[in-house]
């Protein structure tokens, strides 16, 4: 049977109340979790085969628009490889993405944003890593835009990302910023990060060589799910 | 014994207030990009075991509802299995745009190794800076008394109450409360 994943290391994560992020005043769990060792429960998973994703879910440029069209703005890939703590690959995770289109505004009856809709651009795709964990989708850079936290807020350019490995105990739900853009330490939602490096584990790398000539830039993402301590086998060399 | 790890975890993000595009296309009006939104229904006419329908609200630290909450659910067959064959045990449910109502439809699960019968619950919302973890435990289970995750709440009939459902016919009423003083016991596991 799978074994238990290492602990969570919380100071890593966001504080559950980040005062500068203003929505989690009310909505930020302030009692103490209760740990305990992993059961069958948490170490467990549903399987998503790859038969559930079709062609094209991974392509938000053209998943959503008419035939012939194409989603407006700057052309990316963005691909990466799932891995857990140990360095190990995970297969077959399940990656959801969404993100706003390249005038900043999404589409979502909640969003009233001054930034034009895409008839063409939904801003939500899904795909299955591979046997090496790696994945990829084609989509187009989302814009910047301002929310109502506090006074001149900014969101930086950034895609959500919803990881399902292995465990639902790995369960993860994440964003991915972009190299070099200036308002990535001004934002308070990254601000609720305590350890620059870990804001530097949610910026993509552009990766110029993945680029292709005269149609997409490319932007490199790995990201870590929970590793397994499977001490049981750590004097060999296969089996971890 | 815990090894010394080359890698840390990604930080968890919070899932903002437009988490339904990504997870939930359909229910928000973008069709035609995935046919069906994943884990809305979780029995299949294989699906063995007694019926029950588990529906609640999530609560703010104000008391107010949060209706952009996302929950999903993993739990045993009837027999206490993981199998996914004839029962997934898997449900992505969310909760009413408009009244903040969550409702679903799913057997009630056997004990896994020695734990009482339980449904774990995994959410997320705007303003929650990281997704939480939960279990519903069912009030007329005489192994609830047995059961290890329990027992380190015996002390605090309280927050011991919090994990457990109301039960009403074949309906379990199971309200999650994310803040304040009947904040439910969240997990770090």
């Amino acid at each position: 049977m799978s074994d238990a994943f290492y602990p969570r290391d919380l100071n890593w994560h966001p504080a559950s109340y980040s005062p500068k992020y203003k929505s989690t005043a009310l909505r930020s769990p302030r009692k103490p979790l209760l740990a305990f060792p992993n059961t069958l429960t948490e170490k467990s998973g549903p399987v998503f085969g790859h038969d559930l994703i079709k062609e094209g879910d991974n392509d938000l440029v053209h998943n959503y628009a008419k035939a012939g069209e194409s989603a407006i703005g700057p052309r990316i890939m963005v691909h990466g490889q799932i891995l857990d703590e140990n360095a190990k690959p995970v297969p077959n995770a399940l990656i959801e993405i969404w993100q706003a289109n390249a005038g900043g505004r999404y589409r979502h009856k909640n969003d009233n944003y001054l930034g034009a809709l895409d008839p063409n651009f939904a801003g939500c795709g899904r795909t299955i890593s591979d046997a090496e964990g790696r994945y990829s989708f084609f989509t187009v850079k989302p814009a910047a835009y301002p929310w109502p936290n506090s006074e001149n807020a900014w969101r930086p350019e950034h895609i959500h990302f919803s990881l399902f490995g292995s465990g639902f105990a790995q369960r993860l739900i994440t964003q991915m910023y972009f190299e070099g853009d200036p308002l990535i330490p001004l934002c308070p939602i990254v601000q609720s990060l305590s350890d620059p490096k870990a804001v530097e584990q949610l910026v993509a790398k552009l990766d110029m060589p993945a680029a292709h000539t005269m149609d997409r830039l490319a932007y490199q993402f790995d990201i870590v799910l929970r590793g397994r301590n499977s001490t049981l086998f750590e004097n060999k060399l296969e089996g971890n | 014994m815990i090894k010394n790890r080359p890698h840390k975890e990604s930080p968890s993000q919070t899932c903002g207030p437009y988490v339904h595009i990504g997870l939930t296309p359909n229910l928000v009006g973008i069709e035609g990009v995935i046919d069906q939104d994943l884990g809305m229904s979780m029995l299949s006419d294989n699906t063995k075991g007694e019926r029950i329908i588990v529906k609640g609200q999530v609560f703010a630290g104000d008391g107010t509802v949060i209706p952009d909450a996302l929950l999903e659910v993993w739990q045993a067959n009837v027999d206490g299995l993981y199998d996914g064959e004839d029962f997934k045990g898997w449900g992505r449910h969310p909760c009413n745009l408009e009244t903040g109502v969550f409702e679903f439809e799913t057997i009630k699960p056997g004990s896994v190794e020695g734990q009482a019968p339980h449904i774990a619950f995994w959410l997320v919302a705007r303003g929650m800076s990281m997704g939480v973890s939960t279990r519903m435990y069912f009030p007329e289970e005489q192994s609830n008394a047995d059961d290890p995750v329990l027992a380190l709440l015996m002390d605090e009939p309280a927050r011991l109450n919090t994990v457990i459902a109301r039960k009403d016919g074949n309906t379990y009423h199971f309200n999650i409360v994310v803040q304040g003083e009947n904040e439910t016991v969240f997990f770090d596991i």
